[in-house]
């Protein structure tokens, strides 16, 4: 049986293969995840249309094809008796299963690497590590997860390890430089920080982001403002809302949410911030999109709240927490990605009071929340201790000049500091 | 060399110990005209005399209180206890006098005793004659307590025992009297007290045993070399006080270490041998330490089936031994 590229979006001809998840002689239910494809900043996880057992992987990781081409074979048992020898390839994955099994009940204790090692690009082991095991591999550098285990249920024992000293890494050394992502393994281990003096390979999302920028860089001719707002109210309305609002939704109110609101109803009064220039037209977009960057350690992806400005601060909120949880967990589908008109990035988190953001293309501007911070101001020539927020913004000079720009600004630096609890509904 | 069984060394040693010194003498219920209810003692008295050979009343604290008051005087008494649970009367005579004698005297006393006694199961003794007793002594400093798996041993524990100025408790496995038989050197010889054995070696787990258990873990151990899983086998011999440095060693050479005892599990004298272990050898280990023991129960049972439920033998040593490889 053949499976073959699926579409996985209305304008996507062809996509790349960022992993397999199975391999050669695995055993797959029908929807069983077989590997993960991206298109634009989405990656997307193709099921199994069958029940059965993978032969062949036609397709590398990194490599890009066009829709229905065939990506892997599959066998579903229903043409196994063409002839004898063909079986043989497909029976050895279950030899290696019953062997395995031998060994735990009958106990023939064939310590024998060979019938584990068919399985090479799953998991070696099964992570859990003696204290002698921990030592040996410390000792001798050896990076665990490279060693085959045989012992139970796949664990590294002694001798394994005791083997691999002996026998060298040569086999394994090429690879520990650029450590498989497996996921059934990195679902445990922690993100691996890459080391100094190594080189990471660019492919996947990353490979997505970097085009994506230069892109945006080599086409937009960006101009860049920033002005400051004074978010003391916003602060107060939000704190004040804060415990019973987590306590009755069952999620954080955030800041974020007060802001993107105000550019919401900003972009409303200012529809040319809410533009794409396509082919020396400027075409203006009728819904409000806003898209939010998400980053998960080392992807960036752009989810998009759209019709935000018919939303309430509580429905953008509700969104926010959405797409940030699905990010996380990799659950972002392609539809979450799409259809964005203007991008809201929430800097302030890591701290930053000033930042310059390179446009999503084809987007007209990007605008960036600095963090709040609490600073001395002059108000009816007294000093004042007021919360402060650096609104800074980039646009495509194309489109869009400082005049706009500057309105759309102030538009939403009032908006900002018009929020108060008597005035501001969050509902 | 001619072939001896556990027995009959242990009589030769008897024999030979008798003979060297004229302080050694033999006590006991039945052990000068019967010469013992297995027969270790036979013929000891027709040479000794009845001086050197004597039956005793039934009281194991009058046998053991006689013994350490000869051994005050210079003589080297070798006491039987007809079976290791009749013991338990004297205890207070063993624990309390002969145990602490050169500690409270301060040195100006020794006590040169050995108390021989038939332990363990496996001969539908049930109740009374079936038991392991050597963890109620294996926390009194001042004992030393030997359990010997072979002929050989057997002779040269007991010949250092005797020789030993300071009370030893000899525990035989009855079950091993005619069961294990192998070439025991004619000569007068010692095996040192305090010693573990490496009875067998191997790398891929290590049994950690003694008393008729060695045997009995020897043969799973050959069961499992056609698998290709080679097991070492060390005999304690001395369980008390125990050979740390030994255990501390062969454990760390595998790191998968299993010990077999005929005792009840819980607060055996294995328990103490995986509690070094677990202080000494945290980063060599390999696996969790494993035993394999008799259940905890009040005694073993007469009924056959059950007997053989409790006690340990080598198919239900070989399972545990796979377990432990295959970890």
């Amino acid at each position: 049986m053949e499976i073959k590229m699926p579409k996985l979006g209305e304008s996507v001809h062809e996509g790349t293969i960022e992993q397999w998840l199975v391999s050669v002689g695995d055993k797959v239910e029908e929807y069983d995840p077989l590997c993960e494809v991206i298109t634009d900043k989405v990656t997307a996880e193709v099921p199994s249309s069958y029940a059965g057992t993978i032969t062949e992987i036609k397709v590398e990781e990194g490599d890009t094809v066009a829709v229905d081409e065939i990506i892997c074979l599959l066998d579903t048992g229903d043409e196994q008796n063409e002839t004898e020898q063909e079986q043989s390839t497909n029976n050895q994955a279950e030899d290696v299963k019953e062997e395995l099994q031998n060994k735990q009940t009958t106990g023939s204790n064939n310590i024998q690497n060979d019938s584990v090692s068919a399985n090479a690009d799953g998991p070696k082991n099964n992570g859990r590590y003696s204290p002698v095991v921990f030592k040996l591999a410390s000792e001798n550098q050896i990076d665990l997860n490279q060693v085959v285990g045989t012992g139970f249920e796949g664990r590294v024992t002694k001798k394994d390890i005791e083997k691999v000293i002996k026998e060298g890494t040569s086999k394994t050394s090429s690879t520990i430089v650029a450590p498989k992502d497996s996921p059934k393994v990195s679902q445990q281990s922690a993100y691996n920080e890459p080391s100094p003096g190594s080189s990471i390979p660019v492919n996947g999302v990353r490979k997505q982001i970097a085009q994506n920028m230069v892109n945006s860089v080599n086409e937009i001719p960006h101009a860049w403002m920033m002005v400051e707002a004074d978010a003391t109210n916003l602060v107060k309305t939000r704190n004040y809302h804060k415990n019973g609002f987590k306590e009755s939704e069952g999620y954080n109110l955030t800041f974020f949410a007060f802001f993107v609101k105000a550019v919401a109803e900003g972009l409303k009064a200012y529809p040319l911030l809410n533009s794409s220039w396509q082919d020396s037209e400027i075409v203006m977009h009728k819904d409000v999109n806003i898209s939010i960057a998400v980053a998960d350690e080392d992807k960036l992806y752009v989810p998009v709240i759209k019709n935000a400005d018919e939303k309430s601060i509580k429905g953008i909120a509700r969104e926010i927490n959405e797409l940030a949880q699905k990010a996380r967990n990799k659950k972002l589908r392609s539809e979450d990605m799409q259809g964005g008109t203007f991008t809201v990035n929430n800097t302030g988190t890591f701290g930053s009071v000033s930042s310059m953001g390179i446009i999503n293309h084809p987007q007209a501007a990007i605008l960036q929340i600095e963090s709040v911070i609490k600073k001395p101001v002059v108000i009816d020539d007294m000093i004042a201790i007021r919360n402060m927020v650096n609104l800074c913004i980039s646009i495509d000079h194309r489109i869009l000049d400082g005049l706009q720009a500057g309105r759309f600004m102030n538009f939403v630096k009032t908006r900002i500091e018009q929020y108060s609890i008597e005035h501001t509904s969050i509902y | 060399m001619p072939k001896l069984s556990y027995l009959e060394a242990i009589q030769q040693g008897l024999d030979q110990a008798m003979e060297k010194d004229d302080d050694v003498f033999v006590l006991g219920e039945d052990v000068g005209k019967k010469g013992g209810v297995f027969g270790v003692t036979l013929g000891l008295q027709q040479k000794y005399g009845e001086a050197r050979v004597l039956d005793t009343p039934l009281a194991e604290s009058n046998i053991v209180g006689t013994s350490i008051g000869a051994a005050m005087l210079g003589k080297r008494p070798v006491a039987e206890i007809q079976f290791a649970e009749y013991i338990l009367p004297a205890t207070n005579q063993i624990m309390s006098e002969a145990a602490k004698m050169r500690y409270r005297s301060n040195n100006d006393f020794y006590c040169p005793i050995t108390i021989r006694s038939p332990f363990g199961g496996g001969i539908h003794g049930a109740l009374y004659h079936s038991q392991s007793v050597e963890s109620i002594f294996a926390n009194t400093p001042g004992l030393t307590i030997v359990i010997p798996s072979t002929p050989y041993d057997a002779k040269g524990l007991l010949l250092a025992s005797i020789e030993s100025n300071d009370p030893v408790l000899y525990f035989e496995h009855k079950k091993a009297y005619r069961l294990l038989k192998e070439e025991v050197p004619e000569s007068y010889y010692t095996v040192p007290i305090g010693q573990a054995d490496v009875k067998r070696e191997g790398d891929d787990i290590t049994v950690f045993t003694y008393g008729l258990c060695v045997n009995y873990c020897i043969q799973a151990a050959d069961m499992l070399s056609e698998d290709g899983i080679n097991v070492e086998v060390v005999d304690l011999r001395t369980v008390y006080p125990l050979d740390k440095q030994t255990i501390i060693e062969r454990a760390k050479l595998t790191g998968k270490v299993l010990l077999v005892t005929e005792d009840n599990l819980e607060g055996s004298v294995m328990s103490e041998v995986a509690a070094i272990i677990a202080e000494n050898c945290l980063f060599d280990l390999d696996a969790p330490v494993m035993r394999l023991a008799g259940p905890d129960v009040p005694a073993m049972q007469f009924a056959p089936t059950l007997e053989d439920e409790f006690m340990i033998n080598p198919d239900k040593i070989k399972i545990k031994m796979r377990e432990l490889a295959e970890f």
